[in-house]
């Protein structure tokens, strides 16, 4: 699968003096925070991350709560597609105009009728939709089935 | 020409095809994709026509209805085609409609259309959650008839479509409970809006959480629910409950109560009760709580049903722990706790318990946590009916060794204790004390727990210099000394009368401004709708059997009252050398008093003052006269 990289980054992380006791979990939570978002500093979407201490000292803010700032090494695992990469994923949802994919199990993409080959047509077999092939017979895209795609255009999300 | 089109088909042939409503649409839609100065005044009348059909404040017959339903299919299929933008005022005509106001055709089709356009990556879905959970409540008018018995049904009708469309969008987007946390966020009733709208609005919210996708929200929605309970809690004062005219059934029971545990609390929070008259000074708050609390009652025993409430109790530790333990002022919203310990005592039950413990003993706790944690451990295991002896005196055991090992370790030179120093100290004798107020006698009842009793430090912990029967409330320590007397727990080390003050210094001084010295946070439960689920498990003061009491009658206590003379302890000097091993420090070694707590009396009854025997016998006073054997 195209778009997953994993990459070594060296983050600070500002943690309450109440969790100075607790330390390891203050820092994983704070990165936790940022799972499944996307982030601009990575260019993509955070999906999994390994931290390591870089020293046992840190330096404290000055200011009316004083937050210290913990150096920390961070394996993390990230998911940035970009345009013509090839990715996999599973089908939810079929309609005449679209196909539904999960990828990875997070995130959400749509196929439309236009990009899809000509060779398949829509129909409706035993209830359900699915595209047949008109060149292969036992070809069909149904709901669970996986597919691979190119990336056409890729939507970057803020976080709120 | 699309609504046209639609309209003169239908009055020719009575209906259209749904390829040709599509077809119809979509051209309107592409028609108006520009820029507004560049769309063609026919197209621009289409499209208005369209947006009358689709529009959420317009009454609706069923022909009216039916065209609908064919636009929204139409547009079902159509939702590529919608721009967000382009076409902003059929979006907002969509996602303001109500589902309450249509028929069940209609109500499918919109959540049809909704479900589509969340599939849509990127576009519509903030738009799309955001009217469904402004769905969770009907329009003003219909909330008037909230406990209407077709209201009813149609509700859960409703609510049950609203939780499989956001089970499907999750399907379809797996990330969409993570924007939903944020709609139902803002979207939340507050403490301040009508009764009827939060009921309905967090019953939606609990199915929600039942759902699959509750998993994904974790106890985000529970937590958010407490928050609501505890907020309505704190806002009640004691005034509104006590002036409530129309529950004098209840309340003329809890009002015996509320003397009696003023007599043995003195607890001084509350008003006196012959001071009724004052002005009613709306209960508004109380009610909401009451009608809450039922929600969230129902929502536990349904979990329990399914069997998943260990899991969900998982949860609702967290969220006690954070929201609820430090809350001093909450006189009602820790009762789910109560109810959820009582639908599985075996496990919920107990685990509450032992984490109350936990926090207790914990040292990296603070010390008003630690303290409401044990104030809250005592008075649950004093009211909890379900929770038998055994638990009760392993726990029991926890906070003497506890205790215990304080004592050992403190080396108290000064004459003059502060309290503040030792209140977590304090805080667990009082708890001591409290929980055997209620349960001494019912651990009398078994063999192996009283003797475990006797063996325990009490005494020592009780009589140590720093003087936990001072500081601790003098009306629970009182009645721990009367019962415990009764019961020959300690002898004459440990004083059996105390001064008749309903508080002291002292007590208020370890208690802190918070007055944890007086939290006892299951004291009984006023509210009347949610009391069902309370009452069944809940222990009353006036209920319970103390070691002093006779189950016939108050005078036999009278009776046997010289008996139980003080002075009787000194003549029975002798006695100590011959029982277990008294060097210790350990004054607790009563065991002779368990073979006294027999029907059958002695006969050296008859001879109180004589010294030349090797047991002592002395009456209980829960001897009953009916039963002496003839002679």
């Amino acid at each position: 699968m195209d778009g997953l990289t994993t990459a070594k980054a060296d983050l600070t992380v500002y943690v309450h003096p109440s969790k100075s006791n607790k330390l390891a979990d203050a820092v994983r939570k704070q990165l936790s925070s940022l799972l499944f978002t996307y982030d601009e500093l990575f260019d993509g979407v955070l999906l999994s991350h390994k931290i390591s201490f870089q020293s046992n000292h840190a330096k404290i803010l000055h200011g009316l709560i004083p937050y210290f700032g913990v150096k920390v090494r961070a394996k993390l695992l990230i998911f940035s597609p970009k345009p013509n990469m090839l990715l996999e994923g599973k089908v939810v949802k079929l309609s005449k105009e679209s196909i539904h994919v999960i990828v990875l199990g997070f995130t959400s993409a749509a196929i439309m009728s236009e990009d899809i080959r000509e060779e398949f047509k829509y129909k409706i077999k035993h209830g359900a939709g699915c595209f047949a092939s008109s060149s292969h017979k036992w070809h069909r895209i149904k709901v669970g089935s996986m597919v691979q795609f190119a990336v056409k255009r890729s939507l970057k999300r803020c976080r709120d | 020409m699309g609504a046209e089109l639609m309209s003169n088909d239908m009055a020719e042939d009575g209906y259209i095809s749904d390829s040709e409503a599509f077809d119809s649409v979509v051209q309107v839609l592409d028609a108006v994709r520009m820029a507004p100065s560049l769309v063609v005044q026919s197209d621009r009348d289409q499209y208005d026509a369209l947006l009358s059909i689709v529009d959420p404040g317009k009454k609706m017959d069923s022909d009216k209805e039916a065209l609908l339903v064919t636009a929204l299919k139409a547009l079902t299929g159509a939702v590529s085609k919608i721009d967000i933008i382009f076409h902003g005022s059929l979006l907002s005509n969509i996602f303001a409609m109500r589902i309450w106001n249509y028929g069940v055709d209609a109500r499918n089709a919109l959540l049809e259309l909704i479900t589509s356009l969340a599939a849509v990556p990127d576009k519509f879905l903030d738009g799309c959650l955001h009217m469904l959970v402004s769905n969770f409540l009907p329009p003003e008018r219909l909330l008037e008839f909230e406990s209407h018995p077709r209201f009813v049904v149609k509700k859960k009708e409703i609510h049950k479509q609203l939780h499989m469309a956001l089970h499907y969008i999750t399907d379809l987007v797996p990330l969409a409970p993570m924007k939903l946390k944020e709609v139902i966020d803002r979207s939340m009733p507050r403490c301040n809006d009508a009764k009827a709208k939060i009921v309905v609005f967090v019953e939606c919210m609990l199915g929600v959480q039942t759902d699959d996708i509750g998993e994904f929200l974790g106890n985000l929605l529970m937590a958010k629910v407490v928050d609501l309970l505890t907020d309505l809690d704190v806002n009640i004062t004691w005034e509104d409950i006590l002036q409530e005219e129309q529950n004098k059934g209840i309340f003329d029971m809890e009002l015996e109560d509320l003397e009696e545990d003023v007599d043995k609390d003195g607890k001084d929070g509350r008003k006196p009760l012959e001071d009724n008259n004052r002005a009613f000074k709306g209960n508004a708050f109380a009610e909401k709580l009451d009608g809450l609390m039922v929600v969230v009652c129902e929502h536990l025993k349904s979990r329990a049903d399914d069997g998943r409430l260990f899991q969900e109790f998982g949860m609702l530790m967290d969220i006690f722990k954070r929201s609820v333990l430090k809350l001093h002022k909450s006189k009602f919203a820790q009762f789910i706790m109560f109810y959820a310990c009582s639908l599985d005592p075996d496990d919920c039950g107990v685990k509450f318990a032992d984490i109350l413990t936990d926090v207790f003993v914990d040292k990296c706790e603070d010390p008003t946590s630690r303290m409401s944690a044990v104030s809250y451990l005592a008075s649950y295991l004093a009211r909890a009916k379900f929770i038998s002896p055994p638990v009760v005196m392993r726990i029991l055991k926890r906070l003497v060794d506890w205790c215990f090992d304080y004592c050992r370790f403190q080396n108290v030179q000064e004459k003059i204790i502060n309290p503040k120093f030792h209140q977590v100290f304090y805080a667990g004798c009082q708890a001591m004390m409290y929980i055997l107020c209620f349960r001494m006698r019912s651990i009398m009842d078994y063999p192996d727990l009283r003797s475990l009793l006797f063996h325990m430090p009490l005494g020592f912990v009780l009589s140590h210099a720093l003087d936990p029967l001072k500081v601790c409330l003098p009306s629970i320590v009182q009645e721990f000394l009367r019962q415990a007397k009764a019961a020959r727990l300690f002898n004459a080390s440990v004083p059996s009368i105390y001064e008749n003050s309903l508080e002291s210094e002292l007590s208020k001084a370890f208690g802190g401004t918070e007055r944890l010295d007086m939290f006892f946070p299951f004291d009984p439960y006023l509210l009347k709708d949610s009391d069902r689920f309370v009452r069944p498990n809940f222990e009353f003061w006036s209920m319970v059997k103390t070691t002093y009491s006779n189950c016939n009658s108050e005078e036999d206590d009278e009776e046997f009252d010289d008996l139980d003379a003080p002075d009787f302890a000194e003549n029975i000097g002798s006695y100590e050398d011959n029982n277990i091993g008294f060097e210790s420090e350990d004054e607790d070694d009563l065991g002779y008093s368990m073979n006294k707590m027999s029907i059958t009396p002695k006969p050296a009854f008859q001879f109180p003052m004589a010294t030349d025997f090797q047991i002592p016998s002395r009456m209980p006073a829960r001897i009953r006269p009916s039963v002496s054997p003839t002679w």
